[in-house]
């Protein structure tokens, strides 16, 4: 059970920044790779990780399960479709709206990256209240799952960064990483079956 | 001028110091160079240089090569210094009047001035991203802005689309938006180069200042041909690779014709027509790489 939240941390870790790194890439047609738009992605993804940390953790207090585990592996997956299928569209209507490049670009983040950031940072709370057996190892386990998730996110920067782009269109990248996700979330409730958790 | 050896040079040096900072890219410049700007923008660290009677805005990357954006022959003003900058004004051999023209990337403002000269009923914009590099072109390059002479200190792909929006079409868009050893990958994609033909009126021209070595030469090469029906290349034994692109068939003028017409008016700027026309090259890049779009534009991975 513990190397399953580890793994699905670590998978979560990786993805959200797959996402980030994108980010810029998918911003730049439209307002620029002006430092602006790194600010905008940056902003945007720390306010989704800390409001999501928030809600993870409330949500977390109540029946917490693989089950549930799992449906936020589900969400953040559907959540980055629209990433895929309507950041055109979506940057289009923004453009048109908004003049001034730097707020167009910080909407843009927000409308394609709030939610699908936001789902993933309920992630590392919910692992926090899966992994923990008692008061004396929590902090231990704690510390332990972040430095799985943040390992991910190293890994998926650099991976993406480094080889991904170079390798793959960026929608090839963004449908992997969702079917990932998605995957992750499946496996979940598979097991979800098998272990309830106490 | 040999300025490929230098960096060659400089580059060794650098490694050799491994230092990160002004120390080591002062090395780059020969001991006879005087710096008399240098300055960190929010984009790159501009450095102003004088040498043999010529001076110079480089792009400084810290511990490895300096790259000349932008030189002026201190005597002789006029007389371009750079094989790519004349090969960019064989585009109004081309295109013999453009009334509106759009550059892409300013430097120290050479091009905008020239075709000014050159075209004094043409309007001339400049789309750079640093004001830093606007200043430094007005104050040490005698950049001066008119009312058909304007910059706008702007992403160039954001100004393009709003400028698409707003109906603006140019007859001739020159792109040299290079940043010292990186690129803009957006202002490198088919959408993009997609973008500037929309933005050209019938008959316009593309001029690009392209990469004349690594795969990108190739993918570049590629990308335009996917948006242009014709593209032709001038290439200089220096290492210089200029692109001209237009959604219909156009012609070089044969030498003699055009030699005729526009040596006169091209003597002051050090340009030679007939050897100018003479670095058209056939294409001679690798078809089957991948296009460049904004799904996959690993440009700077490209390089190496």
């Amino acid at each position: 059970m513990n190397v399953v939240v580890f793994g699905s941390a670590f998978v979560s870790g990786f993805i959200i920044m797959v996402l980030e790194m994108l980010g810029g890439r998918i911003i730049a047609p439209w307002f620029g790779g002006d430092i602006y738009v790194w600010g905008s992605i940056i902003t945007v993804f720390m306010l989704a990780l800390s409001l999501g940390y928030l809600l993870g953790g409330r949500w977390s207090l109540r029946n917490a399960s693989l089950k549930r585990y799992g449906g936020i592996f589900l969400l953040g997956g559907v959540l980055m479709l629209p990433v895929v299928f309507s950041a055109d569209l979506i940057m289009a209507a923004i453009f048109d709206q908004i003049v001034d490049a730097r707020y167009g670009s910080l909407v843009a983040s927000l409308a394609l990256f709030l939610l699908p950031s936001l789902v993933m940072g309920m992630v590392s709370p919910y692992s926090v209240r899966l992994l923990t057996r008692s008061r004396e190892t929590s902090g231990a386990s704690a510390g332990l799952l972040y430095f799985v998730s943040t390992l991910g996110s190293a890994l998926g920067t650099l991976a993406t960064s480094f080889y991904l782009v170079a390798l793959l269109e960026m929608n090839q990248i963004l449908l992997t990483a969702i079917a990932i996700m998605i995957g992750n979330g499946m496996l979940l409730l598979a097991l979800h079956k098998r272990m309830p958790v106490t | 001028m040999n300025i490929f050896f230098q960096l060659g040079r400089c580059a060794r040096a650098a490694k050799k110091l491994l230092s990160i900072g002004l120390a080591a890219t002062l090395m780059c410049l020969p001991a006879s160079a005087k710096v008399i700007h240098e300055e960190r923008s929010l984009y790159r660290n501009i450095l102003i240089s004088e040498e043999n009677g010529e001076r110079c805005m480089r792009f400084v990357l810290h511990a490895r090569a300096t790259h000349n954006q932008s030189c002026i022959n201190l005597r002789e003003p006029r007389k371009l210094v750079f094989d790519y900058t004349k090969m960019v004004l064989a585009a109004i051999l081309v295109k013999p009047e453009p009334k509106n023209i759009l550059i892409v990337g300013l430097g120290g403002g050479t091009l905008p001035k020239t075709l000014h000269e050159l075209l004094p009923n043409s309007t001339t914009t400049s789309a750079e991203i640093d004001p830093a590099v606007v200043k430094a072109a007005k104050r040490y390059f005698d950049y001066q802005e008119s009312e058909r002479i304007q910059t706008v200190a702007m992403d160039a792909r954001v100004y393009l689309k709003r400028a698409i929006r707003d109906g603006k079409k140019w007859d001739l868009i020159i792109l040299d938006a290079f940043n010292g050893d990186y690129i803009p990958e957006h202002l490198m994609t088919k959408e993009f180069l997609q973008e500037v033909r929309s933005a050209l009126q019938p008959g316009g021209l593309v001029a690009a200042n392209t990469f004349a070595t690594s795969r990108l030469y190739h993918h570049e090469s590629v990308t335009y041909e996917a948006v242009f029906a014709q593209v032709k290349m001038l290439s200089s034994e220096r290492g210089n690779r200029v692109l001209l692109a237009a959604a219909d068939a156009f012609v070089l003028p044969g030498p003699d014709l055009a030699a005729q017409e526009w040596q006169a008016r091209l003597t002051p700027y050090g340009v030679d027509v007939r050897q100018l026309l003479a670095l058209e090259k056939p294409a001679d890049w690798d078809k089957s790489v991948k296009v460049l779009t904004d799904q996959f534009a690993p440009a700077n991975l490209l390089k190496h």
